[in-house]
């Protein structure tokens, strides 16, 4: 099958039931001229840009230049002013009705949103949960898988990042590194096709940011979830990005490979910030 | 002058027996209005926010004695019916304590950090969901010691009932002393039961607040000398707290 099948073919299915269709280089999510203002302040300007399943992008770009609200947008953490946003084909914002774009109800939007995942800068583990509940929770109560499905599901995740003796510690009682793979292995489990990571080692010790980034690199390489990932570990993000989108003031001002991008870049901007950042 | 004698022992605790009662149901009544109303005002309607605000201005700025006397009074020639003294009181001090504690439920709910909502809402938690698993679980903790105080309150509170005639321990108080022409006993006795009861509630809140804690995976509160022993010094600390 090529890679430019159409939405007609028969082979490429559209339904929901495949929670991670093949990666065939299809678009997954898409901005179409997306404005977020706070106040007076434009974060995102029209913004365009696509992501083809399967791929990892980075988002790099100083402080304020609107990185971390498209991961939010994404999330559904808060609305975009203006434009729109689509995954997996679906408006994520909007929903059509009577032929007419409308802003989404809750449950419309609860549903798009179940395709993405997240992993936090500040871990935000349930600290009322332990470890394995954290994780076996939303596959329960939002999937409706039965305990025990959900209790494998998450032990096998355990093992994954090197936490499976640690299912029955509160997470205080928890390093910050291990907290923030207990919280990957939970937003793993909801078999998300996207996955957006906010620079998830930046609240960690530096000696604690190598483990987690392993873990990282590891899900990058053994599975096909679409990661979108705002860091500035530099040296992970030429790792494992396929493209990497250079910002700056809520434009995206150079995109490429990451050899391109920290190799060779096109724009003053992007060799003064990596100059500065590397 | 004359001694206590055993009727009027009898008196003294069935009297304890009521105040126990309106104690306990003032205070379920109470807690689940506390619940209602106190979510309601972080609810992200604002006419949900509105309504919910004004019913605790109303209840917090008047008398719950008052509010009594209208109950029992003036609803019979309003509706056509009475409640008994004792549902009367319930219900006035349920209103007026649950407004309080509808106070602690929207301060507890509110310092529950918004990082957790975001979390339930990107594994797409509904927020009947959100708030059930993942906020009220962090914010109870935080609540229990206020709650504490307020049932206190609540529970000396009652003693307002015996202006409508419910037998409670202060009326019994009132006969006692009616019958043996003496005030110094009786009260005296009386004073150390609502401190007895007291003692009690806090001992039980104080077990609540250690589970409460433990709970969310944090240690409970270090034991050490006498003072913290019989549970004085947390309270103490927080009723200075409160006045000051």
């Amino acid at each position: 099958m090529s890679a430019d099948s159409t939405p007609n073919d028969p082979n490429v299915s559209t339904t929901k039931e495949t929670a991670n269709p093949a990666v065939d280089g299809s678009e997954l999510i898409r901005f179409d001229k997306v404005t977020k203002r706070f106040g007076s302040n434009t974060v995102l300007d029209e913004l365009d840009f696509s992501v083809a399943s399967g791929k990892h992008v980075t988002l790099i770009g100083p402080s304020g230049s609107g990185k971390t609200t498209i991961l939010r947008l994404l999330m559904t953490l808060m609305k975009p002013d203006e434009g729109t946003i689509k995954v997996g084909g679906e408006y994520l914002t909007h929903e059509e009705r009577g032929g007419k774009l409308v802003p989404a109800g809750e449950r419309h939007v609860r549903e798009v949103r179940k395709n993405i995942g997240m992993v936090f800068q500040q871990f935000n583990l349930f600290p009322n949960m332990k470890v394995l509940r954290n994780i076996t929770e939303a596959p329960v109560h939002v999937l409706g898988l039965s305990k025990d499905e959900a209790d494998e599901r998450a032990r096998e995740l355990l093992d994954q990042v090197g936490l499976g003796d640690r299912c029955d510690a509160y997470p205080t009682q928890l390093s910050g590194g291990q907290q923030q793979r207990v919280a990957i292995a939970r937003a793993l489990a909801m078999r998300p096709q996207v996955l957006l990571l906010d620079e998830v080692t930046s609240a960690l010790d530096p000696e604690l940011v190598a483990g987690v980034l392993d873990v990282l690199r590891d899900i990058a390489q053994t599975t096909d979830i679409t990661m979108l990932c705002v860091t500035h570990e530099m040296n992970f993000a030429r790792d494992i990005s396929d493209k990497v989108l250079m910002f700056d003031s809520g434009r995206i001002i150079e995109s490429g490979s990451a050899e391109k991008i920290f190799g060779d870049p096109d724009h003053e901007r992007t060799r003064e910030f990596l100059s500065a950042v590397l | 002058m004359s001694e206590i004698t055993p009727g009027l022992w009898e008196l003294v605790f069935k009297g304890l027996w009521i105040t126990v009662q309106l104690t306990v149901y003032s205070a379920a009544f109470g807690g689940v209005v506390a619940l209602v109303v106190g979510l309601a005002r972080t609810h992200r309607l604002w006419i949900v926010r509105f309504v919910s605000g004004v019913y605790f201005e109303i209840f917090r700025g008047t008398s719950a004695l008052v509010f009594m006397f209208l109950v029992f009074f003036a609803l019979p020639m309003g509706f056509g019916w009475q409640l008994v003294p004792m549902w009367a009181a319930v219900l006035a001090m349920g209103l007026t304590y649950g407004a309080y504690g509808s106070e602690v439920v929207r301060g507890a709910v509110s310092a529950v950090a918004p990082a957790q909502r975001e979390a339930g809402i990107a594994l797409s938690f509904t927020p009947a969901q959100s708030l059930r698993k993942i906020i009220l679980p962090q914010a109870w903790p935080d609540m229990v010691p206020p709650l504490n105080n307020l049932l206190i309150e609540l529970l000396k509170g009652t003693a307002l009932v015996s202006i409508l005639g419910v037998g409670d321990i202060s009326f019994a108080g009132q006969l006692v002393r009616n019958a043996t022409g003496q005030s110094g006993p009786i009260y005296t006795v009386i004073l150390v039961m609502y401190f007895v009861l007291a003692f009690v509630l806090t001992r039980g809140m104080r077990v609540l607040e250690r589970q409460a804690r433990a709970g969310i995976g944090q240690a409970p509160p270090k034991k050490g000398g006498l003072t913290s022993r019989l549970g004085i010094r947390q309270q103490n600390q927080i009723a200075a707290g409160g006045e000051g």
